[in-house]
C-alpha cells in the first residue's frame, strides 16, 4: 500500500524557515492536491517528498518505510515537473524510456513497457519525434509516459498544467484523472490553480507560509472552510468579507449587526462568540441573489459590471464604504453606477472570529458529506 | 506602400563592410600561399606589387620539397596534432567534469576554489613557465624504461601540464548554469548517476561549449613556442612552431618560410572549419564575445 506520511517535517534554507511542521497522512491510491498562494512551500515539500531536497528535520515515509535518506531513485516515486524536462537530444521513445534503460531493463521488457505507456496515453504516433518537434500537450504527455513508465508507487505532480493554454489545461487535466482512476496509484499534485484542485483532488491540502491551514475534500474546504485565508483562497470569485459585530449567541445562531445590513441571525455554532465581539461575515459571490428575497440584503453602488451571458458579476460598493462582490443571475440588467440591493440566505454565512477561525456552521449542504 | 516595402528589403550595400573585413582578413593567408609557390627573388620582388597576390611568375612546389628537406616537417606536424589533439580531449574531458562538479553538485569549499581556479585566467604562462619547469623536471614517469625522473623531451611534459584550463573550466560553466536544472532533478528521479547524468544528459547538450572550448584550446596548444622551446631539446618531441626555428639561418629562404607556414596553418584551418557552425553557435548563446 502506497501511503505516504509526514510526521512534523521542517525545512530551512539558512536562516529562512520555509516548511513549518508538516504533518500529513496520504492514504494508498488517494490523489492529494497541495494548494497555495506563491512562496508558501508546496512545491518544497513536494520536493522533500521526491528526495530533491533534504528535509531539516521531521520524517517522511513512503509504504511505511521511512525515505529521509534514501536517494530519489529508491524512493519508488516518479515526478512530472511543469517544464516537462525532457531531454531534448533524446526522441519520445527515448525519454520515456530512459529509466528503464538505465537500470538495465532488458531490451524486449523496455519496449514493451515504453509501448504501453504510450498506448495508455495515445501518443504511439509520436514515439520516434524529438521534444522540440513537439506540442505542449504532447510534451506533458511524454512527461506522463516517463513517470507511469516505471511502475512507481506515488506520481508526484509539479504545477503539471501552468506551461499550457487554457482549452488544453482543461483536457490534460482531464487526462490526469482519468489516468489516476485507470491507474489507482498514490497521487501527489501541487498546483496555485484552485479549480484545478477543485477538480482533481480527492483531498486537498492548503498551505500558507510553510504551514497546513486546511486539510479537506473539495466540498468540505468549499463548505466549510476553518479559517479566513481557506476561505479566501478557495473559491473563485473570492467569498466577500465583511466586519460585523455580535449582539447575541445561543444555541441557535449568533445574532449579528452591521452598518450595512439589519440584525440577523446566522446559523453557526455559538462557540465562544459572545455579545460585543468583532466578528467577519463570509459570503460567496455566488451565493448573492439580485433581489431582495434574502435573509439579509445589502445595497450598493455598482462600480463593475461584467455580463457573462448566463450570469452577471458584479462589484459594488455601500455607503459605509465597504466593497462587495456578487454572481447573479444573467438576465437581470444591472448598470454601472446604478444603486442596487442584492441579498443572502443565512445559511449561506460564514462567521470567522476576531482570530480568524471559523465558528462552526450549524447548516451545510448534505453534499459535503457524501 | 511600394517605398515603405522597398526600405523594407535588406540593401545589398549593407554587405560591403563585412567583405572588406574579410579582405583584411584574407590577404595575408592569400599572400602567403602564393609566396609559397614562387622563388625568393620574385616574392620579394612581387611585394611591390598586387602581383604578391596572384599565382603569376615562376610558380611551383619547389619551396615545399625544400622545406621537407631541410626540416623533418612531417615529424613536427605529427608531433604537434598528436599533442594538441591529445590535449584537447583530456581538456575537454577534465574540465568539463570538473565544471559539472562545480554546478550541479553540492560541497564544502565549492564556490572559493572555483573563484581561485578562475583568478588564475590573469596569469600567463610566462610567469610560471619557470616554476612549472622545475617541478615537471623532478616528477616521476613511468614508461617504456620503466621509472624514471623528470619530464623534460617528452610528450608528457608538453601535455599534462596544459590538460586543463580555467578557461575552459569558465566557458562550461557559464553553459551548465544556464541549463535547466530540471533536466537533473529527472534524470536523479529516473535513477541516473552523477556519472550517468554527466555523460548521458549534460554532454550531449553541451555540443556548441564544447567546440568553442575545442576551438579556444586547440589554438593556444598548436601556437604554443616558450614551453616547447624549454622543455624539449630534441627534435623527436617537439612541434611546428619551433621548427620555425630551422629556417631562420643566416640566409632566409622566404619561399620555404611560406611554405612551411602554409603546411602548418592546414591543420588549424581544417579544425576550425568543421567546428566553426558550433563554435559561431557557443559564441551567440554564452554572450561570450570574442
Amino acid at each position: 500500500m502506497a501511503n505516504v506520511q509526514l510526521r512534523d517535517v521542517h525545512k530551512s534554507f539558512g536562516a529562512t524557515h520555509i516548511i513549518k511542521g508538516i504533518d500529513l497522512e496520504i492514504a494508498h491510491g488517494e490523489f492529494v492536491v497541495f494548494v497555495g498562494p506563491s512562496g508558501c512551500g508546496k512545491s518544497t515539500l513536494l520536493r522533500m517528498i521526491a528526495g530533491l531536497e533534504d528535509i531539516t528535520s521531521g520524517e517522511i515515509s513512503i509504504k511505511d518505510r521511512v525515505v529521509n535518506d534514501l536517494p530519489p531513485k529508491d524512493r519508488g516515486i516518479a515526478m512530472v515537473f511543469q517544464s516537462y524536462a525532457l531531454f531534448p537530444h533524446m526522441t519520445v521513445r527515448q525519454n520515456v524510456g530512459f529509466g528503464l534503460k538505465i537500470n538495465n531493463t532488458p531490451p524486449a521488457e523496455l519496449e514493451s513497457r515504453v509501448n504501453e505507456a504510450a498506448r495508455i496515453l495515445k501518443m504511439e504516433n509520436l514515439l520516434d519525434r524529438k521534444p522540440s518537434q513537439l506540442s505542449g500537450g504532447q510534451r506533458q504527455r511524454v512527461a506522463i509516459g516517463r513517470a507511469i513508465v516505471r511502475n512507481p508507487e506515488v506520481f508526484l505532480f509539479d504545477e503539471p498544467l501552468s506551461n499550457l493554454d487554457a482549452a488544453l489545461r482543461v483536457n490534460t487535466r482531464a487526462e490526469i484523472a482519468k489516468l489516476h482512476n485507470d491507474l489507482g496509484a498514490t497521487m501527489i499534485y501541487v498546483t496555485h490553480d484552485q479549480v484545478e484542485a477543485m477538480t482533481l483532488a480527492d483531498k486537498i491540502v492548503v498551505l500558507e507560509a510553510g504551514k497546513i491551514r486546511q486539510v479537506g475534500s473539495p466540498l468540505e474546504l468549499y463548505h466549510k472552510p476553518n479559517n479566513l485565508f481557506v476561505a479566501g483562497f478557495i473559491g473563485s470569485p473570492k467569498m466577500n468579507f465583511m466586519e460585523v459585530e455580535a449582539v447575541s449567541s445561543s444555541a441557535s445562531g449568533v445574532i449579528i449587526k452591521s452598518a450595512d445590513f439589519t440584525e440577523q441571525r446566522i446559523p453557526v455554532a455559538k462557540g465562544n462568540v459572545k455579545a460585543g465581539d468583532k466578528l467577519t461575515l463570509g459570503i460567496r459571490p455566488e451565493n448573492m441573489r439580485a433581489d431582495t428575497k434574502g435573509d439579509l440584503k445589502i445595497s450598493g453602488k455598482m462600480e463593475l459590471v461584467e455580463h457573462l451571458g448566463h450570469e452577471t458579476f458584479v462589484e459594488a460598493k455601500t455607503k459605509s464604504g465597504v466593497s462587495f462582490t456578487g454572481l447573479i443571475d444573467g438576465e437581470t440588467l444591472v448598470k454601472l453606477g446604478q444603486d442596487m440591493a442584492l441579498s443572502f440566505k443565512a445559511n449561506d454565512c460564514h462567521l470567522f472570529d476576531a482570530a480568524g477561525e471559523a465558528v462552526h456552521r450549524l447548516k451545510v449542504p448534505e453534499i459535503v458529506h457524501a | 506602400m511600394s517605398t515603405s516595402t522597398s526600405s523594407l528589403r535588406p540593401s545589398r550595400w549593407r554587405y560591403l563592410p563585412l567583405v572588406l573585413v574579410a579582405i583584411v582578413f584574407i590577404f595575408p593567408l592569400e599572400f602567403m600561399i602564393m609566396s609559397s609557390l614562387k622563388p625568393s627573388q620574385q616574392l620579394l620582388s612581387d611585394t611591390n606589387s598586387f602581383r604578391a597576390f596572384l599565382p603569376v611568375g615562376s610558380i611551383s612546389l619547389d619551396n615545399y620539397y625544400a622545406a621537407f628537406a631541410r626540416a623533418p616537417v612531417g615529424l613536427f606536424l605529427f608531433n604537434s596534432v598528436f599533442i594538441t589533439a591529445t590535449t584537447v580531449v583530456l581538456a575537454l574531458f577534465l574540465c568539463s567534469i570538473s565544471a559539472f562538479s562545480f554546478v550541479f553538485l553540492q560541497w564544502r569549499g565549492r564556490d572559493t576554489i572555483l573563484t581561485i581556479l578562475l583568478t588564475t585566467l590573469v596569469i600567463p604562462i610566462e610567469i610560471i613557465a619557470v616554476p612549472l619547469l622545475l617541478l615537471v623536471n623532478q616528477l616521476p614517469w613511468v614508461g617504456l624504461h620503466g621509472l624514471t625522473f623528470g619530464w623534460l623531451n617528452s610528450y608528457q611534459v608538453q601535455i599534462i601540464p596544459f590538460s586543463a584550463d580555467a578557461l575552459s573550466v569558465f566557458l562550461f560553466v557559464q553553459y551548465f548554469k544556464d541549463l535547466p536544472k530540471e533536466l537533473i532533478e529527472a534524470a536523479r528521479i529516473e535513477g541516473a548517476s552523477w556519472w550517468q547524468i554527466y555523460y548521458k544528459v549534460i554532454m550531449p547538450l553541451a555540443g556548441p561549449v564544447t567546440a568553442t572550448a575545442a576551438i579556444l584550446k586547440f589554438l593556444a596548444m598548436y601556437n604554443q613556442f616558450l614551453w616547447p622551446l624549454m622543455v624539449t631539446q630534441a627534435e623527436q618531441y617537439r612541434p611546428v612552431m619551433i621548427g620555425l626555428q630551422y629556417f631562420f639561418q643566416l640566409n632566409i629562404a622566404w619561399g620555404e618560410v611560406m611554405a612551411y607556414l602554409t603546411l602548418i596553418t592546414v591543420p588549424v584551418l581544417i579544425f576550425y572549419l568543421v567546428l566553426q557552425r558550433a563554435f559561431i553557435a557557443s559564441i551567440a548563446s554564452t554572450g561570450i564575445k570574442g
